[in-house]
């Protein structure tokens, strides 16, 4: 069923009873060309990717929750193409390209609203840091703006100026960047894949992955064994555990993310904020509430929750930045399990398992990168040869020293 | 309507108070609800979608209509309960989402188009054209969302956070609250009893139930009387518990000043974080709506809370009020209205095999089929076993049961149970450990079982802390089992909401179960139910009830949502509070900071410390002229520069050398005694860590010098290393960087003047020499190091004595025609000689980069020197550290990207970047340094610069980092 | 969240820095090879349940500690001194 504004008008006057599911419910088959292992963000769009520009048609998605129940339903939506690192920069740069792109592609309002992202800074050395990520960005081809501190105040009235601890000595504006509604990617990608004939299987976790002679043959599953010919292993916080079921040990460390929500405000907040000093950045929802997170509760976690240091810390840092949001009660916290690299940067590549592919190491930063992911894991999977944006992102880099480190903290997973 | 004789507000105490604009009374003791109610305003607020005219529901933090703008006379808080809100001589509060009045609102159309508004519409519409999305759509959504107003001002408000440490924490003062803290109490124990509203008692206040016979409140007090007057014992009202965190941790929520005009002496509110060693929840339960059609209108509440506002506030919420309900508890309802002289129409009640005697018209197997009344419930209709019916009334009373507030055994991602009985959820057993529940929040919905559960728990937590607690007499109370039969939605015409503020409906919960959004997660998500301020505290259960019942599951498995923390919304100010302007970050002085600013210095942030910029003298316009001028007094005579900043690290032991070999790239076992070394530091993974000097002052005693960015990070690095590698060597290692302040003496009259200040001449002492001195008698020590390129020293002596030495090095300075210089001239200095700082090593360059991979030792492993070895970290590929020498006097930044001349400029071809820029008056031109792909191979090549931000495209020439005195004759002058 | 260090006491997690895995400790020799080291610094089993790991009391006694602890319930079941360890087996 296609969606429209018309068809919202029409469903409406007839009670709303013609509206159909979103996607089927199959039971698993007995064999796919290509299984995915993890229906979230990444793992959604792989499949969609697969079917549409591979033509692969007998794919499965295995999702031991409900679909987009992990990070993409759980993160703070920013969607930014700002890197600095060859590697990273083409990547992320395509990713945006395919977000502009992606309510078209799916018939489906995912609410990309690019406001801008102002990423602030407080002496000459992050000014001149940000300068090269933005210079960089240009020569990507993306956009950037580096703002003085009277810009910042055009655009970002309500800072505290006159705090003097972290003085607010500009910041770089990528007006292409922005957030999106997380939930209706997931759920967009999910219903534009079942359209092109992916069976999506809810509550089916994958307990075991079968391989003979090298080359990978299928995957158990809580609900049984299904054989594959390609299994791709996309399942962020949880990718050491599958991983682990190939055998496989991965230059991964799952640790817990927080983030945070108010309660509905009226429209204060018009733009995406991140201040690096105090590992602080915020939006404001469509539906009002302030969306908001800081830094990693940075001990290795796979709880899903955190604890009160890292949630004050962020509190005080907003406080101390824009002052106008301490009167917005906090309506929910929550945190995600965050797959984190040695170098802060994702791994899409194959394994030394035939058929085997893996796509993890998304760090913080994954949501963004939902349609490129997907996009080029399906090539890898497709063709067994990684996608021209993605073909840094290799597994063996720690090992060779090949990295990709943006943020420059060295080897330590939570550092990222 | 205010009801003689009822209720405990203070009658002597009248207070005025406004809303909307209009003055009102109330009494010392009402909340804005009550008070409202007992001056019959029903319209409250607005709904978040539809705009719905809404009045209060309920009478606590779980309301989901009565959302407040108060107004304070700085600012204003938004979405404040109306339920919560003590009245206050002065105060001023606004109904919000409305415009432009709550009576008339214009958004009000939306309700009329809800049809086109169901769940998730918005996913299938605004698409096109794609850029009306940013320009028109998405703004139309965002002025019509949200709930109240931020200012936008700086919240000026005094907010605090505070510790507290227990035995045993009681979370909630109901029977089962107040029976466990006072069984822990006299026991001796530590005890904190926090409790959400303003009074203890919990629904002992509300329902006035018998204890012994009198009046429940008797006992409350007298309990209340000897908590209060022991000292093992905090009572904490207004106190919200708001998580549960790991390992005992509580988050709680004090409103200290918020019932108040605002006072100096008091903060606005408390955020508490509460170790106790167990802890008891006794936070009740939440009455449930039922969803039958139009059940939203103003006047329309929960029947509890009409109790609540009947015994607590004296107020009926209506002159005729009629009750609908699926179990017992609402008979009390009815009964104490009518016991006060309200008149109660009827009471109607789902189950038809339930009692009909009562003082009114009862019907049974009955249901609210319709209701009327635009901005406040005028009537009625019904429908039971014998037909339909019509009644006129102003005030529904409904039940639709109770649910334990399971919330915080949920916040450790416990989940609670399914308990047919009650049809409710109950908390699963050991889901937060260390926290037992009691009394309603585990089901229990007697008086007296809550009693005897709550003293049990407390018993049974202190056994496991090791404390004796005996039963302690409690009082008789009623033990009539509760009766319910499960009702959670009433089919019809209208449209019946679940969740109030959302504006979630049964319609929308079924529709996502139509569109395949089976899982309740998917639900919740899909409708927005339990995603408004109140958290479906009071609808989730419901909703999912009807979820359950769309997709032909049970409750049990259908499951629910997680509830997280915060249990009720907590303020950003208080949780971040200490956060503001400079409390954000600990402030670092040196012992010349007054000095400096004595000169009007203007002081920097460098590692939490603050350095001096420049020091401007009088006529001087732009930092430029200073920085120049004081560049040129260390080239010429001699500067002063606080150099304490630095991270200092004495080390000590037999095995001192031997630590130091392993954790420098190069040797240092090797080093004379009274010599001073560069040392370059490596992480484990082979990049650069830091870069600094050691100096050995006695055959076991070194002293090591980090940069100031990364001393406390190289500590934890030495501290690692050696606990974990070597800690059976004989090694000590302590920071000492606050304990001695250190100047930098530098130029072609150090010498001089450091003769001037020593109390006896410097004798030989040269380049990368160091040794003991005194000044002023006081012992120092002496360092030959430099890192301007001139004949430098710096001279460290206990910091005590800093502010005088600096003062007096820069007099003498002065009288040779040199002075202080700061951050700025500094760091020209260090790129006139090629040194590097952080701007060069920033976590991604190896000794290669730098040029300094013979400082690896070949002789020995150190830190960092397999991983430094790996194909990736050498070779051409890698960009090394360049001088880049421009033609011209041009504006020149670090940022900007290399690119070979000729080439078109883009990603791929970027050849590098500019980390460092100076104008460097001595060669009178703006010199860089920078990486350059193979760059040391490059040198003399003419390489194009180009900075888009700043819109710059240059030529320079490569060179060799180091420009000025290359062979270092004037170090060691 | 609470760690109890064995010097200090029961303390806040504020107090503590955490580094990793106590994969960390086993550092390999200079030329164990490059999957050594890869296996030292990057790889890990990053496992659901209980790990041991390395915390530092940053703001005590500068101690680190390894920690043995539930990484799906957070619970702390107990907490050494990493410079016992090899004190230790140089005695033995
Ligand atoms: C608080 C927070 C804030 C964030 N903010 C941002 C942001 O602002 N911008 C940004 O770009 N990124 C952000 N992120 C990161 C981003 O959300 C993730 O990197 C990204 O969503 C991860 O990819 P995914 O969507 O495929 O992961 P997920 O949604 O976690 O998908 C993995 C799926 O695999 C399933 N799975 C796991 N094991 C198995 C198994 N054995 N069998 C079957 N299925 C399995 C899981 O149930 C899950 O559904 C944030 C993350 C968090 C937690
Ligand atoms: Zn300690």
């Amino acid at each position: 069923m296609r969606y429209s504004g018309w068809k919202v008008i029409t469903q409406g006057l007839l009670g709303n009873k013609g509206w159909t599911p979103a996607w089927r419910d199959p039971a698993p088959k007995a064999e796919y060309d290509a299984i995915i292992i993890g229906g979230g963000g990444h793992g959604l769009s792989t499949a969609y990717y697969l079917a549409k520009n591979h033509g692969l048609r007998n794919i499965a998605v295995l999702e031991k929750g409900y679909l987009g129940g992990g990070n993409v339903g759980r993160n703070t939506t920013i969607v930014r193409a700002n890197y600095f690192l060859k590697g990273n920069s083409e990547f992320y740069s395509h990713s945006l390209k395919l977000w502009e792109g992606l309510e078209a592609e799916l018939n489906y309002n995912v609410m990309h609203s690019q406001r801008g992202l102002i990423n602030l800074f407080h002496s000459d050395g992050q000014r001149d840091a940000f300068a090269r990520r933005g210079n960089m960005m240009i020569n990507q081809g993306d956009d950037a703006i580096l703002l003085d501190r009277e810009g910042v105040r055009e655009h970002l009235p309500y800072l505290d100026f006159e705090q003097t601890r972290f003085p607010i000595y500009g910041g770089l504006l990528h007006p292409r960047g922005g957030s999106a509604r997380h939930d209706a990617v997931a759920w967009g990608y999910a219903r534009g894949a079942d359209r092109l004939g992916v069976d999506l299987i809810q509550n089916c976790e994958v307990t075991g992955i079968d391989v003979e002679g090298g080359k990978v043959v299928g995957v158990q599953t809580s609900r049984g064994a299904i054989k594959a010919k390609k299994v791709g292993i996309v399942v962020a916080g949880r990718s050491s555990q599958v991983a682990a079921m190939a055998g496989m040990r991965l230059p991964i460390e799952s640790h817990i993310l927080q983030a945070f929500v108010t309660e509905g405000l009226k429209p204060v907040i018009h733009h995406v904020v991140s201040f690096g000093m105090g590992h602080f950045y915020i939006s404001q929802s469509d539906k009002g509430g302030l969306v908001f997170g800081g830094d990693l509760d940075f001990y290795a976690s796979y709880a899903a929750r955190g604890n009160l240091p890292m949630v004050e810390h962020v509190m005080e840092a907003g406080m101390t930045l824009m002052p106008m949001i301490g009167r917005a009660k906090v309506l929910r916290s929550w945190g995600g399990i965050m797959d984190m690299s040695p170098d802060g940067s994702p791994i899409i590549d194959k394994t030394h398992i035939d058929g085997l592919y893996l796509d993890c190491g998304w760090n913080y930063g994954g949501f963004k990168a939902v349609p490129a992911s997907g996009w080029c894991m399906a090539h890898l999977m497709a063709t067994d040869t990684p996608h021209e944006v993605a073909r840094r992102f290799r597994l063996d880099r720690f090992r060779t020293g090949h990295l990709l480190d943006e943020e420059g903290t060295g080897s330590q997973h939570n550092l990222h | 309507m205010r009801i003689l004789g009822k209720g405990q507000i203070d009658r002597n105490r009248p207070i005025s108070f406004r809303f909307d604009g209009k003055t009102y009374q109330g009494y010392q003791g009402d909340t804005v609800a009550s008070a409202l109610l007992a001056n019959d305003v029903r319209l409250m607020g607005r709904s978040f979608k539809y705009h719905r005219p809404r009045g209060v529901l309920t009478a606590g933090s779980e309301e989901p209509n009565a959302l407040l703008e108060v107004i304070g006379a700085t600012n204003q808080t938004p979405n404040v309960r109306a339920t919560m809100q003590e009245v206050f001589e002065g105060l001023n509060t606004q109904s919000q989402n409305r415009f432009p009045s709550l009576a008339f609102d214009a958004l009000g159309v939306n309700d009329v188009f809800s049809r086109f508004l169901s769940a998730g519409f918005y996913y299938k519409t605004f698409m096109w054209p794609r850029a009306f999305w940013e320009k028109l759509y998405e703004p139309m959504i965002r002025r019509a969302a949200g709930l109240g107003r931020l200012s936008g001002k700086h919240d000026e408000g005094h907010y605090e956070k505070a510790y507290a440490f227990c035995d045993l924490l009681v979370i909630g003062s109901g029977p089962a609250g107040l029976a466990a803290a006072l069984t822990a109490a006299r026991a001796g124990a530590d005890v904190i009893l926090a409790e959400e509203d303003r009074e203890l008692g919990g629904r002992l206040l509300a329902d006035e139930p018998e204890l012994d016979g009198a009046p429940a409140r008797d006992w409350v007090a007298t309990v209340e009387a000897e908590l209060r007057g022991l000292p093992n014992v905090r009572v904490m009202t207004r106190t919200t518990v708001t998580g549960a965190y790991d390992n005992g941790t509580f988050g709680a929520l004090e409103r200290v000043g918020l019932h108040t005009p605002a006072r100096a002496d008091l903060p606005r509110e408390c955020f508490w974080r509460i170790v106790a060693k167990r802890a008891v929840l006794a936070a009740g339960a939440l009455e449930r709506p039922i969803a039958f059609p139009m059940n939203d209108r103003p006047g329309i509440m929960m029947a509890g809370a009409v109790r609540s506002y009947l015994n607590r506030w004296g107020v009926t919420a209506g002159k005729r009020v009629t009750v609908f309900a699926n179990n017992d508890g609402a008979r009390q309802t009815a009964r104490q209205l009518m016991a006060a002289g309200v008149e109660v129409a009827a009471i109607l009640d789902s189950r038809e095999d339930a009692s009909a005697i009562e003082d009114c018209p009862v019907y049974l197997g009955a249901r609210v089929t319709d209701t009327s009344g635009r901005l406040g419930l005028r009537a009625i209709s019904g429908s039971h076993v014998g037909g339909d019916f019509q009644i006129e009334t102003d005030c529904l009373a409904m039940s639709g049961g109770w649910n334990p507030t399971v919330h915080l055994t949920c916040h450790l991602n416990g989940r609670p149970r399914w308990n047919a009985d009650i049809a409710a959820f109950v908390p699963s057993e050991g889901a937060v450990p260390g926290l037992s529940v009691a009394g309603a929040a585990n089901g229990d919905f007697t008086t007296h079982g809550c009693l005897a559960a709550g003293q049990a728990a407390a018993i049974a937590a202190l056994a496991e802390i090791g404390v004796t607690a005996a039963a302690v007499p409690l009082p008789r109370a009623e033990g009539v089992p509760y009766a319910i039969q499960p009702l959670w939605l009433v089919e019809g015409k209208g449209r019946a909401w679940l969740d109030f503020a959302n504006d979630v409906t049964t319609k929308d919960v079924k529709l996502s179960a139509q569109e395949g959004f089976t899982s309740v997660e998917h639900m919740k998500r899909y409708t927005t139910q339990g995603m408004a301020p109140d958290q479906g505290k009071s609808s989730n259960v419901a909703a999912l009830a009807v979820l359950a019942d769309a997709t032909g599951r049970g409750i049990p498995e259908t499951g629910t949502t997680t509830y997280r923390p915060p249990f009720t919304p907590v303020s950003i100010a208080s949780m971040g509070a200490g956060g503001r302007a400079e409390g954000f970050a600990p402030q670092r002085f040196t012992t010349s900071d007054q000095a400096s600013r004595d000169r009007h210095a203007p002081m920097i942030e460098a590692g939490l410390w603050y350095r001096p910029s420049y020091f401007p003298k009088p006529g001087e316009k732009t930092w430029r002229e200073s920085c120049d001028r004081e560049v040129n007094m260390v080239r010429s005579a001699v500067g002063v520069s606080d150099v304490s900043t630095l991270g200092k690290i004495d080390i000590q032991g037999k095995d001192a050398a031997r630590f130091l070999d392993l954790v420098y790239t190069n040797t240092f076992s090797t080093l004379p005694v009274s010599r001073v070394r560069y040392g370059l530091m490596l992480r484990e993974d082979g990049l650069v860590l830091d870069d600094g000097t050691t100096a050995r002052l006695g055959e076991n005693h070194y002293l090591m010098t980090t940069t100031t960015a990364a001393a406390g990070l190289v500590m934890r690095h030495l501290d690692f290393i050696h606990q974990t590698h070597c800690a059976d060597w004989d090694l000590r290692l302590i920071s000492v960087t606050e304990s001695w302040a250190q100047f930098a003496v530098a130029g072609p009259k150090a010498r001089a003047l450091l003769n001037a200040v020593l109390d006896a001449p410097l004798g030989d002492f040269p380049f990368m020499a160091c040794g003991e001195t005194q000044v002023g008698g006081v012992k120092g020590r002496l360092f030959r190091i430099s890192f301007s390129g001139e004949e430098g020293y710096e001279v460290a002596v206990p910091s005590r004595y800093g502010e005088s030495l600096f003062r007096d090095l820069v007099a003498k300075a002065e009288a040779m025609g040199g002075g202080p210089y700061g951050m700025e001239a500094l760091n020209v200095l260090r790129i006139e000689k090629g040194f590097i700082t952080h701007a060069e090593i920033h976590g991604r360059t190896t000794a290669f980069d730098i040029g300094m991979e013979k400082m690896v030792s070949a002789k020995k492993d150190c830190i960092g020197k397999a991983m430094a070895a790996r194909p990736g970290m050498v070779g051409e590929e890698r960009e090394q550290l360049v001088g880049l020498k421009l033609s011209q006097e041009t504006k020149a930044f670090g940022g900007a990207h290399l690119f070979t001349q000729g080439e078109a400029v883009g990603r791929e071809a970027s050849q590098g970047y500019v980390t460092s820029v100076c104008w460097s008056p001595m060669f009178g031109a703006m010199l860089a340094m920078g990486f350059l792909k193979n760059g040391r191979a490059r040198h003399g090549e003419k390489i194009r610069i180009v900075d888009h931000l700043r819109d710059l495209d240059l030529i320079a020439e490569v060179c060799d980092p180091v420009f000025h005195d290359p062979k270092g004759e004037k170090l060691r002058a | 969240m609470r760690l109890t260090c064995p010097l200090c006491g029961p303390r806040d997690r504020r107090e503590f820095y955490y580094y990793g895995s106590e994969d960390y400790l086993q550092r390999p020799g200079p030329d164990a090879g490059p999957e050594a080291w890869d296996d030292h610094l990057h790889l890990r089993d990053n496992i659901a349940g209980e790990v041991r790991d390395l915390w530092y009391h940053e703001t005590g006694c500068s101690q680190w500690l390894i920690v043995t602890r539930n990484t799906v319930t957070h619970e702390i079941l107990s907490t050494e001194l990493v410079a016992d360890r090899k004190k230790k087996g140089v005695r033995a």
